[in-house]
This record gives structure tokens, sequence and C-alpha cells, in this order.
């Protein structure tokens, strides 16, 4: 078994709510993986748990065959929902704070990217829109050369343009060696670049496959097939 | 030639038919090297390893071939080339036609419109 990350009968529970119910995802090397599903069916648990912020009550969590740690920590890199950087702190103390936090943190690649996008270095995050925040954070995450790059809603908030240039860069970096799983609503926007899907609801996964495989059978995009499932 | 996707269809088979495209038509000319398998799946905006599966089916139906050191290349064989643009105007002329003769037009009315619009290009 060669699974980059390994998650076997997986269950979190807040008090007596059952959030994620007996989870089981292998998720191989080189793959770009999109993690889809309504609100509240589990994701962001999920990704708290391969995370390590928060334990699971049953089941168990590997990465490259390890339990969850500092090594795991190691190579792994986590665009989280909310941004946990200082206001008052310049794009550039934040290229410092990395390359002094993460050893496989490319500083150069980090520079480049902001140049392509129009951001400066010496604004202080507190000055920038919602929108250039989160341009920083996925910049900083994605010039790290992880094994496995997890991404919590990374397009939820930038103009359409901006999205085009983030998926670019997402095909771009990463390599045969390293995986990205991506929670997000934005289906049709990364629907392309997935190798494959896994629908979570109501805490459990109710489909798991490859992207044009499952275009194959169904004769549809994966977006509607979510419509169809998740219908309200 | 700009990509461009049907979400209901897998995306492997649509850069298949796409890529086929830009050889028989010249865009990616008879001999000439391709771009890696990054640049042309950033450039689709699709993952890289269904533009490598793709790239792969060229190559088993030898339109494309590898060279170990130096990447891939458009096969040289003009005559491939050749029947492969014969089969896709085959292809189009039978949808056309098909979809037409449906409409209730006749053999000659159809002539007479292709002769019409041909008259309009020129």
């Amino acid at each position: 078994m060669n699974a980059l990350l390994h998650i076997q009968n997986v269950t979190k529970k807040y008090g007596k709510k059952e959030v994620l119910k007996d989870v089981s995802i292998d998720v191989s090397s080189g793959k770009i993986v999109g993690l889809l599903g309504p609100n509240g069916s589990g994701k962001s648990t999920l990704i708290k748990l391969i995370n390590g912020l928060i334990e699971p009550n049953n089941g168990m969590i590997t990465i490259k065959g390890n339990a969850l740690g500092n090594e795991s920590k190691k190579i792994m890199a986590y665009l989280p929902e909310r941004t946990y950087l200082n206001n008052w702190m310049k794009v550039k103390d934040i290229l410092s704070f990395f390359s002094d936090f993460y050893s496989d943190f490319d500083r150069n690649r980090a520079e480049e990217m902001l140049k392509q996008l129009n951001i400066n270095k010496n604004d202080k995050l507190k000055t920038m829109s919602k929108g250039t925040k989160e341009k920083v954070q996925l910049i900083l995450v994605m010039s790290r050369k992880a094994d496995l790059y997890i991404l919590d809603e990374p397009i939820g908030g930038v103009d359409p343009a901006t999205r085009d240039y983030i998926l670019k860069t997402i095909i771009k970096n990463y390599s045969t060696e390293s995986s990205i799983l991506i929670a997000t609503h934005l289906i049709q926007e990364i629907e392309n670049i997935c190798d494959e899907v896994i629908f979570l609801a109501y805490g459990e996964v109710v489909l798991q496959g490859s992207v044009d495989e499952i275009r194959e059978e169904k004769g549809k995009s994966i977006d509607a097939l979510f419509r169809e499932v998740f219908v309200c | 030639m700009a990509w461009e996707f049907n979400n209901n269809e897998p995306i492997y088979r649509q850069l298949l038919d796409q890529l086929k495209l830009r050889i028989i038509s010249g865009v990616i000319g008879t001999g000439s090297k391709l771009d890696s398998v990054r640049d042309l799946a950033q450039d689709a905006g699709v993952n890289p390893n269904t533009m490598q599966r793709a790239l792969a089916e060229l190559e088993r139906e030898e339109l494309v071939f590898s060279q170990r050191t130096s990447g891939r290349f458009v096969t040289e064989d003009k005559e491939l080339i050749q029947r492969l643009r014969n089969e896709y105007a085959h292809e189009k002329v039978r949808e056309l036609t098909t979809s037409l003769l449906q409409l209730g037009y006749t053999r000659k009315e159809l002539i007479e419109l292709i002769n019409g619009f041909l008259e309009e290009v020129s």
C-alpha cells in the first residue's frame, strides 16, 4: 500500500453529534483530489483531522505510513479557510517568517508569484482587501515544496481572472510526487483540474472516483451530478 | 486555437479530439515538437495526468512519437495525417447532411444551399 494519505474508518463526534461516520479515503501520490460536499457535510472537520488540529474519536489517519505529528506537518502545506497571519505584518515580514518556519519554503517562487499578481511586498496585510489577503496566503502555501497540499476553499473570495491564475499555478507547481486536496463549493471551476473527486454528505463518503470515469458513466459534469445528488 | 470544453464529456477524450484537430489543421505542423505535458496542461487548464493520458493515446495511434531525451514530436507521416483529415471532413459532412435531410430538405436543395454558401464566402 503506497497511499500518501490514508484515512481509515474515521469517526468524529462533537458532543453527541456524529459529524464524520466511519470515513475511509486513500489519496495516492501525484493526484489532485476535489473534496466536495454541501454545507455541514463534514469537509472542514475532515481537513482539521488530517492536519491534526482535532483528534478523531475512532479510526486512524496516516501520511506516508506515519501517524500524524511533527514529521507529517513538515511535508504538509495547509491553506485554512480563515487567515491566521497577523494583520500588522508586511508581506515581506511574512515571507521571512515562512522562510524561518518551513525548510521547504521557496522564497523566490513566492516573490515571483507576488509580482505576477501585482502585490507589493511592502504592503501591510491590514491595508489589503479580503481577496488580496487570500492570494497572499495561497502563494505562501503553494511556495512550499510539500508532499501534500490541503487547500480549504482556495478560490472562494477571488475574482475569475485570479481564479484562473490560481488554478494554473496549482497545475504548474504540483509534481508527480505531491498531491493536492482541494475542498470547495466551486465545483465547475475546479473539476477540469481534478483527477478524482470525493463527495461527502452528512459525514459519509457517498461517491469517490475519477472525474473522467464519472463523466463517462453518468454523461454529465461533476457539477451537474452534485446538484442532482444534493438537490434541496 | 483556444481550448474549449464541454463539461458533460470526459476531458481526456476532448483533449484527444482537440489535439488531433490541431495536428490535422496544421496548427501543430508535421514533424514539429509538442510543448511539454505541463505546459500543455497549464495552457488548457486541465490536470497534467489527463493531458498525459491524451498524449499517450496519440502516441498509441502513432500521430505523435517520443524521443527519449528531447520530447514529443508530431508524426512525419503525411499520409496518416491526410487520412485523418479526410475522416474528419467525412464526419462533418455526415453530421451536416443527416441533420438537414432530417429537416426535410431534398438532395437537390442541399447541394444548392452548399453552392450558394460557397459563393457567398468566396
